[in-house]
């Protein structure tokens, strides 16, 4: 180990690659033979072995778990993530879910009783946004997004009308603009008013017949409810267009309001958030699509429907007026499964009760850290709140500073530089699951990094020094593009760069 | 069952901090009118142990299924480490100093599916293989003078569904299907000769939907002359242990589905969307990616990059729309091709083509042959009638996945998948009843 480098708690780091470890003839497992492979001829004219490492079981399992522990679970500790509901993934979901592992999409027997709790999930989660179909085919909440506007898009077509404005307001998701483009709309930034939410009474000059639809998200990804969102939805449906809503929040208000009732007519909610189904480090999720009536006839296929005997079957072909498939199969089905299972655990006084307990946490947060940092919308919020580091950018100590400083604290960092209508945003959602203990801690972690903003502001910029590895060049990394391990500039057998 | 922490002294004093008296004025900023009186009607609550009675599900005793989801064998490693939660409830690696698990995890898994397909890079996972394709295509339509997609008719037919409902909004003025030669179940090559040119994105599966292997020099030499861009469309990526690596003949993009490795077939979902391709098309490929970077000390780190092509910075202009993908779905082929070696992956590849020729002997020994002539990896077409098929469904027994409602030109047959999961009994069970 060269000087001046400090000793690291993570004896992992560096871990090496796994092809560092290969060497031939390591690899000892036994793979299920049940046929005489020697028959097969002339499958390949290469013949040669498959590129991969030829490492051992325990390399494997050594090497894995290494890497684990690396990373920050929301088993760790408290993941207080803006408009990405990092709530705590019960187990039983887990157990329940992985029942599903050895079903065959076309093992039609089976499939019978995984398809009625499919659509079983369909009807509670209509039941909860208050709107009346549902498919749940949609893999992600971006692609939940897409499937939404192609929809939309499919209505006007089949009207044989030709708008193509979609109105985005500047809190919006990044997805929000790029799902419409991938729909074949082009979006429009609205700003939003001075309070944090849309003002009606300034949409009607956005408003033409070009507009096909506003993406909205409620509440917005300030945390603040579109308290004007039915007067909107109005102005919206006089005009001929649609609400479209962008259910990443949804968890604020589960129970307590329903975007049905809000005059909402397209929505996706995400099953990785409000439904507690794991991240995995970036998916599997699940992001459903749900519509208004009108609406019913244009989603995706396949449907789930009953047969004559009663059971559950899927209505393969597209109808004649479904914008298509949008996935290969049935999206994250053992996701969907994963969502039931919480629904069915919580039940109705569970999840209104999820949604309160997220605002109140919410709001004990920012009635302790609201003197120490800026709080740039004084309008009420529920389920998450945004500060920003403008009292801090004097001493030179960034948002990012702060967020690699939480670190060091045993926290996984807020959202950051979201959403862009606060300049050096830190977007906070600590969820209900999380325990007054680590609320508390999470304020002393916050109350330390202003007063280190004030005292030893230079400190702040090393942080973090308690993670695994210290700041990472980004910089490098696109410059370089070094994308698999078989690029020339890594030299093998060394350890990296 | 709740997973609220707080007992009633903490709540009053959470109430206390914010000022408030009732837990329910925390909604104070939501309107009356909008507020939802009732209780919502869904089930529940349940304790865990009913929703164990409530919840269960079990496969067929004997089944042949594949169709671009396929049961194989998984080494018990890949579920001990995948559900590690530290792996399993982790966001999107943003924050790399404490990422570093998943990212570099990320990074093997597309240096491996690079070295397998035979091509330069891979991003971090897509959604499933038709999404995949849907974004290859869009990805080709950003190039510089591709104007149409091409697609063989033996692509798989959900694919080829996909494909038209994410192009539907482009101005494209359709899809055009290459049809196959109804009695080698390949690509028809005078079609694909005559129906490509330079402002066409052509896009092949091999061995594809009947699990005919195709003629990829053949094809290749086509494409490489006439396409404007070429991507080869894997639904079994198992195969890659077996067959050449379709980066051998030189396409722009390898994509397709990687369930195969060490996802189960989990009723339909997730899967594991790949997508690979050449370093000169890096900058317009769809989806994350990870990267070799160093940390403020210059030691070894890893991070997302290529960033300035995705919506969180450069919304409506991203290359794509995508998010959350399949990450934990990605980190599980990871473990199992680790798990398997090159060895064992290709141990398995055979296994699963010897078995099409096991099962495949015994039809033969009862007069059943399947419809194509052409060579299979491990799945194939036979005849059989409905009443036949819902018969043996019955009984246990599924035989394979009906293909008269994508390809009516066929007839009643369905698609007939071994692997190595299934026995020479469950064979010998299928032939003696059919």
């Amino acid at each position: 180990m060269s000087g001046g480098q400090r000793v690291t708690r993570f004896p992992e780091i560096p871990e090496p690659l796994l092809n560092v470890r290969s060497a031939p003839g390591r690899n000892k497992r036994m793979i299920p033979a049940p046929f005489d492979a020697s028959v097969v001829e002339g499958l390949s004219e290469a013949g040669g072995p498959p590129s991969l490492p030829d490492v051992s079981e325990v390399d494997t399992v050594r090497h894995f778990t290494r890497l684990s522990r690396l990373n920050y679970g929301i088993d760790h500790g408290m993941y207080p993530l803006g408009s990405c509901t990092m709530k705590y993934n019960p187990k039983i979901a887990e157990e329940i879910a992985a029942r599903l592992a050895r079903i065959h999409p076309a093992d039609a027997p089976a499939m019978g009783r995984v398809l009625k709790c499919l659509k079983t999930l369909e009807q509670m989660l209509q039941e909860i946004c208050g709107m009346d179909a549902c498919s749940l085919w949609p893999a992600a909440g971006a692609h939940g997004e897409l499937t939404g506007m192609m929809v939309i898009r499919k209505a006007f077509d089949i009207r044989g009308e030709k708008r193509r404005t979609v109105l985005i307001p500047d809190t919006a998701h990044g997805t929000n603009p790029a799902s419409c483009t991938i729909a074949g709309f082009v979006t429009k930034n609205i700003p939003s008013g001075p309070e944090g939410y849309l003002d009606a009474s300034a949409l009607g000059q956005h408003l033409n017949e070009d507009v096909a639809a506003l993406m909205i998200t409620n509440p917005n990804t300030l945390g603040i409810f579109e308290r004007e969102i039915r007067v909107i939805a109005d102005l919206l449906h006089a005009n001929g267009s649609y609400l479209y809503m962008d259910g990443a929040n949804l968890n604020a208000v589960m129970g307590v309001a329903r975007p049905g009732d809000m005059g909402v007519d397209c929505m996706h909610v995400n099953l990785h958030k409000t439904f507690s189904t794991p991240h995995g480090g970036g998916g599997p999720g699940s992001g459903p699509v749900l519509v208004k009536k009108e609406l019913a006839r244009f989603l995706p296929a396949p449907f789930i429907v009953r047969d004559e005997s009663g059971g559950f079957v899927l209505r393969a072909r597209p109808s004649e007026e479904s914008i298509g498939m949008v996935h290969s199969c049935l999206g994250n089905v053992s996701v969907c499964i994963k969502a039931l299972t919480y629904i069915l655990s919580l039940g109705p006084s569970g999840l209104r009760e999820a949604a309160t307990v997220a605002c109140l946490n919410a709001l004990y947060l920012k009635s302790r850290l609201k003197d120490l940092f800026d709080l740039p919308y004084a309008t009420p919020t529920l389920h998450e709140f945004v500060l920003s580091d403008a009292r801090q950018k004097g001493r030179g100590v960034t948002t990012m500073d702060m967020a690699k400083a939480l670190m060091d604290f045993g926290f996984h960092p807020p959202t950051v530089y979201f959403p862009l209508v606060v300049a050096g945003a830190l977007m906070i959602e600590p969820t209900e699951t999380e325990p007054l203990e680590e609320l508390d801690r999470f304020i002393a972690a916050m109350e330390e990094i202003a007063e280190t903003s004030r005292e030893d502001p230079e400190k702040l910029h090393e942080s973090p020094r308690a993670a695994p590895i210290s700041r990472v060049d980004e910089v490098w990394a696109a410059r370089n593009l070094i994308l698999t391990w078989s690029d020339e500039r890594i030299q093998p057998g060394e350890k990296g760069i | 069952m709740s997973y609220v922490s707080h007992n009633g002294a903490e709540l009053r004093k959470i109430l206390e901090t914010i000022g408030i008296a009732s837990p329910d004025e925390v909604f104070a900023s939501i309107p009356e009118a909008l507020r939802y009186g009732s209780p919502l009607a869904v089930g529940g609550p349940e304790d865990e142990e009913s929703l164990r009675r409530d919840l269960a599900f079990h496969p067929s005793r004997v089944t042949f299924t594949g169709g671009g989801i396929h049961r194989h064998y998984i080494p018990a490693v890949v579920d001990a480490i995948a559900s590690r939660q530290e792996f399993s409830t982790a966001y999107t690696p943003y924050q790399p100093e404490i990422s570093q698990g998943t990212l570099q995890a990320v990074f093997e898994y597309q240096s491996m599916m690079a070295g397998l397909t035979g091509m330069e890079i891979s991003n971090a996972s897509m959604y499933d293989g038709a999404t995949a394709l849907a974004e290859a295509a869009l990805m080709a339509l950003r190039g510089k003078g591709i104007e149409r997609i091409a697609v063989t008719r033996s692509t798989q037919p959900t694919y080829r569904s996909v494909l038209a409902t994410y192009l539907a909004h482009t101005g494209q003025d359709g899809i055009r299907e290459i049809p196959f030669d109804p009695k080698t179940g390949r690509v028809d090559l005078r079609a694909l000769e005559e129906s490509i040119s330079p402002d066409t994105a052509l896009f092949v599966q091999s061995p594809n939907y009947f699990g005919v292997i195709e003629p990829m020099e053949q094809i290749a030499e086509i494409a490489s002359r006439k396409a404007g861009f070429w991507g080869v469309v894997i639904t079994e990526a198992l195969s890659l242990g077996v067959l050449t690596s379709p980066g051998a003949f030189g396409p722009d993009v390898v994509l397709g589905e990687a369930q195969s490795f060490g996802n189960p077939a989990n009723a339909g979902g997730p899967l594991l969307g790949f997508l690979c391709t050449r370093k000169e098309h890096a900058r317009r490929m769809p989806g994350r990616v990870a990267g070799l970077s160093k940390d403020s000390e210059g030691r070894q780190a890893f991070c997302l990059t290529l960033s300035t092509r995705e919506q969180h910075i450069r919304r409506e202009k991203a290359t794509s729309n995508i998010c959350t993908n399949q990450g934990l779905c990605a980190l599980r082929a990871a473990v199992y091709l680790s798990a398997m070696g090159p060895r064992g992956l290709r141990e398995a590849a055979l296994q699963c083509a010897a078995g099409a020729r096991y099962l495949m002997g015994l039809l033969g020994d009862r007069g059943i042959r399947p419809i194509f002539s052409g060579p299979v990896f491990n799945e194939f077409v036979i005849p059989m009638d409905e009443g036949k098929r819902a018969g043996l469904e019955k009984n246990g027994i599924v035989p394979g996945i009906p293909l008269a409602g994508w390809y009516p030109e066929i007839g009643r047959a369905v698609l007939t998948t071994v692997t190595e999961m299934n026995t020479q009994e469950e064979c010998r069970c299928l032939a003696d009843n059919v």
